[in-house]
């Protein structure tokens, strides 16, 4: 999927590594980021993209590479010469000080004149909806207002680039979905580019407009979240944005239109929409999502039903249900195939009773659509 | 025992037992003998090692004479002094302690207190070697630049020598207390206020200094009580002029054999130092209410 037009970049990695004695936290991580874009950095903790958010905020230095930032290199730029401000994981709300006084401080350091910075410190206050609430002190705010104490004090500083370090992971699981919508709304209102660090996958999907996901100091992929979730690139990328189902196989036909996947695992054929492109003497993997798997009744001497899209006899595998976990809007099934392989599926309750339609040992048929499964070579 | 139902603050006897002895040894060691001293600063003396406490005030009106509120006075501005070149000394060291790396941080702590291990009194006189006429300083100087006429320093016996003591031996006192207030900063703070354009001078002023407040208040009483206390440094490094309240007080119960009056002066300089813990824990109290 290709973004509309093409924008201008507003910040720039060049292979920047960092190595803290021993540990190579970020390691060779080349990478653009455009004008405008929401983007987020996502990985397991330890990965390095706090480290190299913190780099682009200016409080490590890189080992080597540069960072630009609108076409200058910043890389000896000391954090309070660089047109980006951040949202810390902490918020670190200065406790001494008033909301007002909090949201002024980055005004006050700039040299803005009193009235001036009172004036748009308030307009800060009114955009993260905390009017009236200036005189109070940070102890008297709750987890998300202190939050938008923290938003309010960066965009009032009007930078090139809002840094945000894990924003919505301290606040509980209610208000961190209100205030994924807010943040999304607040960034097309101010236009500034965002770039976030999460670990949280459901946080990066909901919000950026673009993810890198790092795993071990190196750049995975980087793509739009859609892309990220239905064509990942490896295997490791497909088990970390949401869960997958991971067949070995090989290929046995590959044109243009279709392909034919072995599965010996599953003992069965899968049938795809597209070619692999894949040589059909390697090892490749068939990712498939548990949401994209059907499960169907399978009643004594009843044939496999013919999936959407296949020729009869493929992409479907016998199964018996061990375990259902209801989660109220879906259910997730527990399926075991014949050979032991556990295949998850997550079946969408459209009725009040669908999650009496299977239940606990029930033989099923697995099936899925020809679209539906996605080809790993690694 | 009655089982392991009971809350152990209702086993009366057992708490007794407990509280007992530090109980009785607070009092019979610390009370009692401060009681002693309050009373004897009312009495009289009445031949070589009799005293009567008759209740006189006039042993504190003698310590209200200009010569002795002289001694006082100049005891408090020392103090003071000295604990404002701690404060001046000691704070970049806490602050460049609280941001090393931690296994240096461990040395340096050690550093900072290796000096307690040492007797007071060694480490007195290893700075009179220091100081004196013929002491290492001068002798250095001498080697580096008598072949210009070096004349040598006076260092010792006078009231540089004294501060220089007072400084060496209460630095400590002003340093850990900073450190335990700079160390529980939040280091997130103060790169928020870098990230808002604050540079290290701007973000010390605006958000270390108020942050560790309190630090700086315990560091300041922690460091003057025991110097307007001081009765070793003046005596050892000062000159005639040098004397502190302490000193005085030293003589009334040993030389001068005066200890009504001694325990009057103890008690001036006792009820001054409770005076300035009274009013931090009230300055405390209006910073945080509840």
């Amino acid at each position: 999927m290709p973004d509309p037009a093409p924008k201008r970049t507003i910040i720039e990695f060049r292979n920047i590594t960092k190595r803290f004695g021993p540990v190579t936290a970020v390691d060779n991580v080349s990478l653009t980021i455009q004008e405008g874009e929401f983007f987020a950095l996502l990985g397991p903790s330890g990965c390095g993209k706090t480290t190299l958010l913190r780099m682009l905020a200016g409080f490590e230095t890189p080992t080597s590479g540069q960072i630009l930032i609108d076409g200058q290199d910043v890389t000896k730029v000391p954090p309070n010469k660089r047109p980006v401000n951040m949202v810390f994981q902490s918020y670190a709300v200065f406790p001494h000080l008033s909301v007002i006084k909090n949201i002024e401080y980055g005004l006050k350091m700039e040299g803005v004149p009193a009235v001036e910075r009172r004036e748009r410190a308030e307009a800060a206050l009114a955009v993260v909806q905390l009017e009236g609430y200036g005189e109070r002190m940070p102890d008297q705010l709750s987890g998300g207002q202190r939050q938008r104490v923290a938003l309010a004090r960066a965009i009032v500083k009007r930078p090139r680039v809002l840094l945000l370090d894990e924003p919505l992971s301290a606040l509980d699981a209610k208000l961190r979905e209100e205030l994924r919508f807010e943040m999304s709304a607040l960034q097309d209102r101010l236009g500034i580019t965002f770039v976030m660090v999460t670990h949280d996958q459901d946080e990066a999907l909901a919000l950026a407009s673009r993810c890198a996901v790092m795993n071990k100091g190196s750049l995975m992929q980087v793509a739009t979240p859609a892309d990220l979730y239905e064509f990942p690139a490896t295997r490791l990328v497909a088990d970390f944005i949401g869960s997958v189902n991971l067949f070995e196989g090989r290929v046995e036909e590959d044109e243009s239109d279709h392909a034919i996947i072995h599965l010996p695992e599953i003992g069965i054929k899968a049938w795809l929409d597209h070619g692999t492109g894949a040589s059909e003497t390697v090892q490749i993997w068939l990712a498939l999502r548990p949401e994209k798997v059907e499960l169907h009744k399978r009643m004594n001497g009843e044939g496999p039903p013919t999936m959407e899209g296949t020729p009869p006899g493929h992409n479907v595998v016998k199964g018996r249900i061990m375990d259902i976990a209801y989660l109220g809007s879906e259910s997730v099934y527990d399926v075991m195939l014949e050979g032991g392989k556990r295949v998850r599926v997550i079946r969408p309750n459209l009725t009040r009773w669908d999650q009496e339609d299977f239940s606990w040992d029930e033989d099923v048929w697995l099936g899925w659509h020809a679209e539906g499964a996605h080809v790993l070579l690694s | 025992m009655s089982g392991g139902e009971t809350d152990w603050k209702r086993a009366k006897t057992g708490f007794a037992a407990l509280l007992g002895p530090p109980l009785g040894w607070f009092l019979l060691f610390f009370a009692v003998p401060m009681a002693v001293v309050w009373a004897y600063s009312f009495g009289t003396n009445v031949g070589i090692s009799d005293i009567e406490i008759s209740g006189t005030f006039a042993n504190y009106a003698r310590a209200l004479e200009p010569l002795y509120l002289g001694i006082m006075g100049k005891s408090l501005a020392f103090a003071a002094l000295a604990t404002l070149i701690c404060l001046i000394v000691g704070f970049p060291v806490a602050l460049a302690i609280s941001f090393a790396p931690p296994n240096l941080k461990t040395w340096l702590l050690i550093g900072v207190m290796l000096p307690f291990w040492t007797n007071l009194l060694i480490r007195t006189y290893a700075l009179i070697a220091l100081l004196r006429d013929e002491g290492l300083i001068n002798s250095g100087l001498e080697l580096a630049f008598g072949w210009a006429g070096f004349e040598r320093l006076s260092l010792m016996n006078n009231n540089f020598a004294v501060m220089v003591g007072l400084v060496y031996v209460h630095l400590p006192f002003t340093v850990l207390p900073l450190y335990a207030a700079l160390d529980r900063l939040d280091r997130s703070l103060l790169e928020a206020s870098f990230d808002l354009g604050a540079g290290h001078l701007r973000t010390i002023w605006n958000i270390v200094l108020p942050l560790a407040g309190p630090g700086i208040i315990s560091a300041v009483l922690l460091t003057f009580i025991p110097v307007l206390g001081s009765y070793l440094q003046p005596d050892l490094l000062g000159g005639p002029d040098s004397q502190m309240i302490a000193n005085v007080i030293e003589r009334q119960f040993k030389r001068a054999n005066d200890w009504p009056f001694g325990a009057a002066l103890a008690f001036m300089l006792m009820y001054l130092t409770l005076f300035g813990i009274a009013l931090q824990s009230l300055l405390k109290r209006r910073e945080r209410p509840e």
